[in-house]
């Protein structure tokens, strides 16, 4: 029993993890597909993508640097080493490790958009940057408030949260599962922030950070992408669904279904308005930290 | 009053050009400069190395046309200053003739870009993106020029004249309705229509009131279908994927309709000179009152259920604002500049019957928008109602080509995009001595250019979308 859930179980769920993220984009898009009323590609076809991507020549620029190569490379590195905190090991101050993972992957790749010297580059990181900044301090906020109710200082702390016998607790988990789920559209710039099938240079955030990558570069950037939203996905399953391995699967595939109902149904917000919307964020992210300290001064609902 | 001194004259009507008044230069200015009435043309016409200078002037409201001229040397005093509206036209006469307008605050050729600057601005604030001409959807080229303060877009310059083909040329040694069609692909039935209407006139041919009848149908069935799929594009633009969807299907209906009428579903090879090619049966009769039918009830519910939407709402609303004042001023025509409530409509110079021009008022990408959604309802009432009056036989006559001598033709059709205007002119022995053509996005591009102004620089696309303007019939 032991080694079935200290051992195999995470290992799976790693495998797992590293294995399904362009399924999670596959089953966006078929939902999409068919509320369009469209036959849609197939669930697989991001994995051809990416296969076509792998095989595929690159062209680089001739004003790029050393920093535009190895950026997709680094980038992936440290969502894979992040994939690792969130299923296979967890040790005190875990979370801190994994959020500067994801600024160190964001850093280098908003480096390398800024070292192409294009103006359309220069934009989308500017635009990356602005956006996903608010994410770091509240994502910091609820962690470690649950960590300090829980006195446990990492992504353990986690786990029961939802299944408690307290209301507060449900509330608290419920106030965590829809931040987190906001940081997915948000880090994973689905609509309302962003548009991921445009074509418009213009409008766009994280795409067009990525206009100058291609072949197996792009191929990596496409995979992180993907990676990223299944991270945060992670941490909601530890929430919701922390023990049954069906539970999580389960869990990460209504959230696909629900990011496909809401791009169906909602138009992408004004670029201004983007950072309005992402105080949302922040004030779920209070609303945590509120009833943490209620929970912990004793206090009932 | 200057206007006493022109010639008033009527849609597609054969002017004999010693009939036109030739002004003094400064009468001729006063003409264009004092009236409120919208500039429709302002051309040259060369002859025996003398440059005769006309001008058009539309009062909309009573269907009124004039017409005056004068004589200009290689220079002139610029109208611009004055008289905003005329600014391409002068620019046009520049790149075509020479002309110098003296004073022009902006004198550039309008296609040819080499060896002319863009707008630079010294604040070190501002940076440029440029982009296109070649873009990354299947679209036409064009160079957009934008100068920003980080996101805020100060000032976009449109450069042009990428696949300039010499369409007017082409036209005057040989007025082929096939080449007619091409002039801008999702004008089909605007610019062939307009075209035969005036070799129709020069030449004197009858043509048969069944044809007139399916002329205009086929006009706002081409209107109903591409106003569709923009409202849709529109809403792929802001990723609101199921009024994109809905509408993309809507609109195949109304084209596959145009299909079986003419055998293809832009319209191509429906006009002929001195009618059209294809007759509209009972059969057809009641296909394209089902159609309409059925495309009246999709596009309804889908427009009110995205013209209700929040999120669609604070997407459209106050996002790329062109003013009534503006419009006005830069002399915008067709549905945008209705949508900013400007009254101009060349269907009220036509033979419609009670024709009013609905108007969305605000201006915004909103409104040019829901313009389309009111022009759709008004153009499906139109059709069934002209579909009524379809009686009588088709007739197809003859061919005429010989032209009247020394004369000239204006005519003037509202396509989908607005005012579409060609001018014919003869000579002495009857041979077309000039074709001149103005497609509606020859003055709207100016006022995209300063919808976007001030506006975020992502917002650009969605913009431009609303104004769905032509490139190759600019570049002509």
């Amino acid at each position: 029993m032991t080694l079935l859930t200290m051992i195999i179980f995470p290992i799976l769920k790693m495998i797992l993890l590293l294995s399904l993220p362009f399924l999670f984009i596959g089953v966006i898009n078929k939902v999409k597909a068919k509320f369009a009323g469209k036959q849609g590609a197939s669930i697989f076809q991001p994995y051809f993508d990416f296969n076509r991507l792998m095989n595929k020549g690159e062209v680089i620029s001739e004003t790029s640097t050393a920093i535009f190569r190895v950026a997709p490379v680094i980038n992936l590195a440290c969502l894979i080493v992040a994939a690792m905190l969130v299923t296979v090991i967890h040790f005190e101050g875990d979370f801190i490790l994994f959020s500067y993972l994801l600024a160190l992957g964001k850093f280098v790749s908003v480096a390398a958009a800024m070292d192409t010297g294009s103006s359309f580059e220069g934009m989308g990181a500017s635009r990356e940057v602005s956006y996903t900044s608010l994410i770091e301090p509240a994502f910091f906020i609820i962690i470690s408030s649950i960590c300090a109710m829980n006195g446990v200082y990492s992504f353990a702390s986690l786990a029961h949260l939802f299944w408690s016998n307290n209301d507060i607790m449900i509330l608290i988990a419920l106030a965590t599962v829809f931040a987190l789920f906001l940081i997915i559209l948000i880090e994973g710039s689905r609509v309302p922030i962003d548009d991921p099938k445009t074509h418009l240079e213009l409008t766009m955030i994280h795409e067009v950070m990525v206009l100058d990558n291609s072949g197996v570069d792009l191929a990596f950037i496409q995979y992180g992408a993907a990676l990223k939203m299944m991270l945060f996905t992670t941490i909601i399953t530890m929430t919701i669904a922390p023990l049954s391995f069906v539970g999580s699967v389960l869990v990460a595939l209504a959230i696909a279904v629900l990011i496909g109902i809401i791009e169906s149904l909602c138009a992408r917000i004004r670029l201004t308005h983007i950072i309005e919307y992402t105080f949302t964020l922040i004030v779920a992210a209070l609303i945590v930290m509120a009833l943490v300290l209620l929970i912990m001064h004793g206090g009932h609902l | 009053m200057v206007m006493t001194k022109t010639l008033i004259f009527k849609n597609n009507e054969v002017i004999n050009k010693s009939e036109i008044p030739v002004l003094e230069f400064t009468e001729f200015e006063r003409l264009i400069t004092d009236t409120h009435f919208r500039v429709a043309n302002l051309f040259i016409n060369q002859e025996e190395y003398k440059n005769n200078m006309y001008a058009v002037i539309a009062d909309d409201i009573n269907a009124q046309l004039y017409i005056a001229s004068t004589i200009v040397g290689n220079e002139y005093p610029s109208l611009t200053l004055k008289r905003p509206a005329v600014h391409m036209f002068e620019r046009e006469i520049y790149e075509n003739y020479g002309i110098r307008p003296v004073g022009h605050p902006f004198l550039k050729p309008v296609r040819v870009n080499e060896g002319y600057e863009f707008l630079k601005s010294d604040d070190l604030q501002s940076h440029e993106v440029a982009v296109g001409p070649v873009h990354a959807g299947i679209i036409e080229p064009g160079h957009f020029r934008f100068l920003c303060q980080g996101e805020r877009v100060m000032h976009l310059e449109i450069q042009l004249g990428w696949q300039h083909r010499g369409v007017e040329k082409m036209l005057k040694n040989n007025p082929n309705i096939w080449l007619a069609e091409s002039i801008s692909g999702d004008t089909t039935i605007g610019h062939s229509s307009v075209f035969a209407r005036g070799l129709e006139a020069l030449s004197g041919m009858k043509v048969c009131k069944r044809a007139q009848t399916i002329r205009k149908i086929a006009l706002e069935m081409e209107r109903m279908a591409i106003h569709i799929g923009d409202i849709g594009a529109i809403a792929g633009d802001i990723a609101y994927l199921m009024a994109a969807n809905v509408l993309g299907v809507t609109r195949t209906l109304v084209i596959n309709t145009m299909l079986e009428i003419s055998g293809s579903r832009f319209g191509k090879g429906l006009m002929r000179i001195g009618g059209v090619n294809f007759d509209i049966d009972d059969e057809l009769k009641t296909k394209i009152t089902n159609m309409l039918e059925e495309v009246d009830t999709r596009v309804t519910e889908m427009c009110d259920a995205m013209f209700s939407n929040a999120t669609v709402l604070s997407r459209l609303e106050n996002t790329g604002l062109v003013s009534t004042k503006k419009a006005e001023e830069i002399g915008m025509v067709g549905p945008a500049a209705r949508a900013s409530g400007v009254v101009v409509d060349c269907r009220l110079f036509g033979d419609y019957k009670n024709f009013v021009p609905v108007s969305a008022h605000n201006g915004d990408v909103w409104a040019r928008a829901y313009q389309r959604f009111l022009e759709i309802k008004q153009s499906k009432a139109m059709i069934l109602d002209m579909l009524e009056e379809l009686n009588g036989k088709l007739e197809t006559p003859e061919i005429k080509t010989d032209y009247a001598p020394n004369s000239m033709c204006l005519t003037f059709t509202e396509g989908w995009r607005g005012e579409i205007c060609h001018v014919i002119i003869t000579d002495k022995t009857g041979a077309i001595e000039q074709y001149k053509i103005k497609d509606p996005s020859f003055h709207n591009w100016f006022g995209l250019a300063l919808a976007v102004r001030n506006n975020q620089i992502s917002d650009f696309p969605v913009c431009n979308k609303s104004f769905d303007l032509s490139y190759c019939g600019f570049d002509l």
